[in-house]
């Protein structure tokens, strides 16, 4: 099974490279964009096969190690 | 005194770290491979600046899970005092031994330059012989000294003096125009609320000795060495 994680700073919390991004895209043109939020994307294959135990360990590691949950927000889907 | 430096992958300021506590203030000054489980021996320990893990991750987030920092937790948890500079200060707080969190750089520079801070409070065993108010001009050299915390962490940081270190100007004003990298409150540096940990950005072993031309961060060494003298003379008088 594998999980992709996302992590991300938690709304209200600076982000000065999703800031300096966001006016990239307005001096290239795209005028319409909005609050762009940088972050990070694991690939994590797990040999856990329920989804439960899956899901519960997934978070575990999310809490512990892969984000830091003061500044930052995680999410993950869980697929195979 | 006997002072332990912890050597993480990456750590780049230990030995000048070992070296203003031996050649400068003639102290012993070992360094501490991150694989150690004890730090048996050791009066007070400091984390070095530098780039342990490649800042991988997030900065500190993989070294707080070396084998030596669970003995430094203890170390911590017995009253032991724990020095935490640049990348250790990043440690310190992914370790959960300083509350709060760091973000990048608001101008997403990575900045090296002199700074000054004020001394918010001299009451502690890393400032006690520094003047309350004092302006000390101290080098940072991060990408990532934008402290954050909760607003309820931060009022009781306020609260209980553990703010130690604010960003300032050279006459001692804290002004939005002195913080370098965006810090909440213009913190350079906190302690713990028992008040024997101590993280700051700012890089005192970069200036401690008269031939560098500023010897400003030589006073924190000194006060962790008075304030260790002090705490031997009174268990021996106990």
């Amino acid at each position: 099974m594998k999980a992709k994680i996302h992590i991300t700073l938690k709304s209200g919390i600076l982000d000065p490279q999703g800031k300096a991004i966001e006016h990239a895209l307005e001096t290239l043109g795209f005028k319409n964009v909005r609050d762009v939020r940088m972050g990070k994307y694991l690939e994590v294959e797990l040999q856990e096969t329920t989804q439960d135990r899956a899901e519960t360990e997934v978070k575990a590691m999310c809490e512990k190690l892969l984000a830091n949950t003061i500044i930052e927000e995680y999410r993950f889907e869980l697929a195979g | 005194m006997n002072f332990g430096v912890i050597v993480f992958p990456g750590s780049n300021c230990d030995h000048d770290c070992i070296h203003v506590m031996s050649d400068v203030l003639g102290q012993k000054a070992v360094p501490v491979w991150h694989k150690e489980t004890s730090l048996d021996g050791l009066e007070a320990i400091i984390l070095p600046g530098g780039f342990s893990y490649g800042d991988y991750l997030r900065t500190g987030a993989i070294a707080r899970f070396s084998p030596v920092m669970k003995a430094v937790q203890q170390f911590a948890k017995e009253g032991g005092m724990v020095l935490g500079i640049c990348n250790g200060f990043q440690i310190l707080l992914e370790a959960g031994l300083l509350p709060g969190a760091m973000l990048r750089n608001k101008s997403l520079s990575f900045i090296c330059k002199d700074v000054h801070v004020k001394v918010e409070n001299a009451a502690t065993p890393f400032t006690g012989l520094c003047e309350s108010g004092q302006v000390l001009r101290i080098p940072i050299a991060h990408a990532d000294g934008n402290y954050y915390t909760d607003p309820v962490t931060l009022a009781s940081l306020q609260a209980n003096a553990q703010v130690i270190f604010r960003y300032c100007t050279p006459e001692g004003k804290v002004t939005p125009d002195a913080n370098p990298n965006g810090s909440l409150d213009n913190i350079a540096g906190i302690r713990n609320a028992e008040g024997n940990v101590l993280g700051l950005m700012p890089h005192p072993e970069s200036c401690a000795e008269e031939m560098l031309g500023n010897q400003d961060g030589q006073v924190i060494f000194r006060s962790m060495l008075d304030a260790l003298k002090k705490a031997k003379l009174k268990t021996s008088v106990a």
